[in-house]
C-alpha cells in the first residue's frame, strides 16, 4: 500500500456505471484526490455527477473500474467500514432527515457503527455544536429553516467521524446568510472534501481545485481559479459563472 | 411546536402527556379490547366508558371542541352502520313507518359505539404522545425494528407528501384548473400518479442515505438520544388505571347480564 501520506484518499480508476434502462451515466472516469485536499466536481446537469457520489461508499456498484478509498476497493464485503469513513450529505435534506428529532436522526449513523450509550450522546453532542444545532436538538426536522436542515444533514454525517465527506449541492435552497454560514461550517472541518455543485462562486470560496465532469468522464482538472477563468471551458460543458463575477487567478 | 408533533398532537405537560408512552400504548389497547368485548345489546356500560375518555381528556386539558372536529374521521364507517337497520333480516319494529331490523339496529348501534369510543381512545394517545417518543416506546413493548421503522417513516414523511399534494394543488389552480369540474378530474389523477412517482423517487433517496450511514437492515436502539428513561411500575400502575377502569365495568356487564 506504501507510505499512508502517498496513498491517495479516493482513487477512482476507469469507472463505468451503466443504469439497468442502459443509460451509461460513468464512461471510464479517472480522479485522484489527496488526503484533506478539497475538490469541487462541477459539470452540467446529467453529467453523472451524482452517480459518482453514490460509487464513493458503494451504494451504487460500479459496472467497470474501481474506487479505492485510502487504498482500500471498495467491494461488498468492506461495505460497512467503507460508509464509516466516507460520507455522503445528499442534496435534499429531507432525503436524509427521518428521524422523528434531529438528535435521533445524528445518532442514527454512529449507532449503526455500533456507539452506544455515553459515547453516542457524546458524538451527537459534537456533531450538532460542529455545525450550530445544539439548540434544536430536541427539534422536529420538518420545523427547521432550510438553513438549518442542511447543517443538521451535514451533523447527521459528521457524526459519522468520516475521513471524507462529500457534499451534493450543498448550497441549494440557501438564503445568503445560510450559505455564508455553511461554508464558514465547512472550512472548519479537516476532513477531505468532494464538493458536487453548480454553484461557481461557492465551489471557488470553498476549494483549491476542481474537475470537470461531462459525459461521464473528467474533461477538466485543476486550479479552481485557473478552471473558473477558462470561459470557453465552462461555456463548453453549459457552465458559467453568474452575472457579474470574474475570477483572477 | 415542540419534538415530533405531529397533526394529532396537542401540545400540553399534563400528568397524562407525561406518562409514559409505552404505558399508554397498552393501556389504549387494553381499553379497547374492554369495550369491545361488552355486549351490544346494553348501554350503560358505553356511558361508563365514555366518562373514563372524558375525564382523561380533563385530565389531558383536551377540550371538547378541539377533540370532536378530529373524530370526524370516523364518519365513512358510520354511513356504513347506518345501513344495516335497512339491510338486515330478522324481527322487524316500525320506526315513523319505516320498517327496521331489529339485529340490524343493534349491530349498527355497536359499531357506531364501540367505533367512536375507539376513535376517542386513540386520539387521546396521539393527543398527548409525540412522534419522538414513539420509536424507543414500540421497540420497548418488542414491536418489531421493522414494523417501527416503518411506522416512523411514514409519521415523518406524511407532512412532506401533504406539502406536496398541497403545492402541486396550487400550481394547478394557478393555471386555471377548477377542481370541482368533472372533466379536469383527469389532471387530479395524472396528479397522484406524479404524486406516487416522485414518492416513490424520495423512498430510493432516502434509503440510499440511511444505507450511507450503516444502515443493515437494524434499526438502532436509540433510547439514550432524547428518549425519555423506561416506565417504572409505579407509573404503570398509575397510567394503567383507565384500562382497568374499562375491563371493571366490562366484566361487570357481563355479571348482571
Amino acid at each position: 500500500m506504501g507510505d499512508p501520506m502517498t496513498v491517495p484518499a479516493v482513487l477512482i480508476e476507469g469507472l463505468r456505471h451503466v443504469y439497468p434502462d442502459g443509460h451509461v451515466a460513468l464512461d471510464g472516469l479517472h480522479l485522484a484526490v489527496a488526503p484533506g485536499e478539497r475538490v469541487a466536481v462541477l459539470g452540467p446537469n446529467g453529467a453523472g455527477k451524482t452517480t459518482l457520489m453514490l460509487h464513493l461508499n458503494g451504494v451504487l456498484t460500479a459496472t467497470s473500474g474501481s474506487v479505492r478509498i485510502g487504498g482500500t476497493t471498495v467491494n461488498r464485503k468492506n461495505l460497512h467500514g467503507i460508509r464509516q469513513r466516507v460520507g455522503l450529505v445528499f442534496q435534499d435534506p429531507d432525503d436524509q432527515l427521518f428521524m422523528p428529532t434531529v438528535a435521533q436522526d445524528v445518532a442514527f449513523g454512529p449507532a449503526n457503527f455500533g456507539l452506544r450509550g455515553e459515547q453516542l450522546a457524546d458524538r451527537v453532542a459534537r456533531a450538532l455544536a460542529a455545525v450550530s444545532l445544539t439548540e434544536q436538538a430536541e427539534r422536529n426536522p420538518t420545523h427547521l429553516s432550510a438553513g438549518q436542515r442542511r447543517r443538521a444533514a451535514l451533523a447527521t454525517v459528521l457524526a459519522c467521524d468520516p475521513q471524507i465527506l462529500v457534499l451534493d449541492e450543498p448550497s441549494a435552497n440557501l438564503d445568503p446568510v445560510a450559505r455564508r454560514e455553511l461554508a464558514e461550517t465547512l472550512l472548519g472541518l479537516d476532513a477531505t472534501m468532494l464538493i458536487v455543485t453548480h454553484d461557481l462562486p461557492y465551489a471557488a470560496q470553498l476549494c483549491d481545485r476542481a474537475v470537470v465532469v461531462d459525459g461521464g468522464v473528467v474533461v477538466a482538472d485543476g486550479a479552481v481559479n485557473e478552471i473558473l477563468a477558462d470561459g470557453d471551458l465552462l461555456a463548453a460543458h453549459r457552465l458559467e459563472l453568474p452575472w457579474g463575477f470574474a475570477v483572477h487567478s | 411546536m415542540g419534538a415530533g408533533a405531529h397533526p394529532l398532537y396537542r401540545h400540553g405537560d399534563s400528568t397524562v402527556h407525561r406518562a409514559p408512552a409505552e404505558v399508554k400504548i397498552v393501556c389504549l389497547l387494553v381499553f379497547v379490547l374492554a369495550v369491545v368485548a361488552t355486549p351490544r345489546e346494553m348501554f350503560w356500560p358505553f356511558a361508563g366508558y365514555a366518562l373514563i375518555v372524558v375525564s382523561v381528556w380533563q385530565l389531558a386539558g383536551i377540550p371538547l371542541r378541539w377533540v370532536l372536529p378530529r373524530m370526524l374521521i370516523e364518519a365513512p364507517f358510520l354511513v356504513l352502520a347506518l345501513l344495516l337497520p335497512f339491510a338486515e333480516g330478522g324481527d322487524r319494529v316500525e320506526v315513523g313507518g319505516v320498517q327496521l331490523s331489529v339485529t340490524g339496529l343493534y349491530a349498527a348501534w355497536g359499531i357506531v359505539i364501540k367505533g367512536t369510543l375507539g376513535v376517542a381512545a386513540a386520539l387521546t394517545l396521539a393527543a398527548s404522545t409525540s412522534a419522538a417518543e414513539l420509536p424507543a416506546a414500540l421497540s420497548r413493548l418488542g414491536v418489531p425494528a421493522v414494523v417501527t421503522s416503518v411506522l416512523v417513516l411514514m409519521i415523518r414523511y406524511i407532512d412532506l407528501l401533504a406539502a406536496e399534494v398541497g403545492r402541486m394543488r396550487m400550481a394547478r389552480i394557478s393555471r386555471g384548473d377548477s377542481p370541482r369540474v368533472l372533466h379536469q378530474a383527469r389532471a387530479i389523477a395524472i396528479g397522484i400518479g406524479a404524486l406516487f412517482l416522485r414518492s416513490y423517487e424520495r423512498g430510493e433517496r432516502v434509503y440510499h442515505s440511511m444505507l450511507s450511514r450503516g444502515f443493515d437492515g437494524g434499526v438502532p436502539d436509540l433510547a439514550v438520544i432524547g428518549a425519555p428513561p423506561r416506565a417504572v411500575p409505579i407509573q404503570w400502575v398509575l397510567t394503567m388505571i383507565p384500562a382497568v377502569a374499562a375491563v371493571g365495568v366490562s366484566v361487570l356487564a357481563w355479571v348482571i347480564r
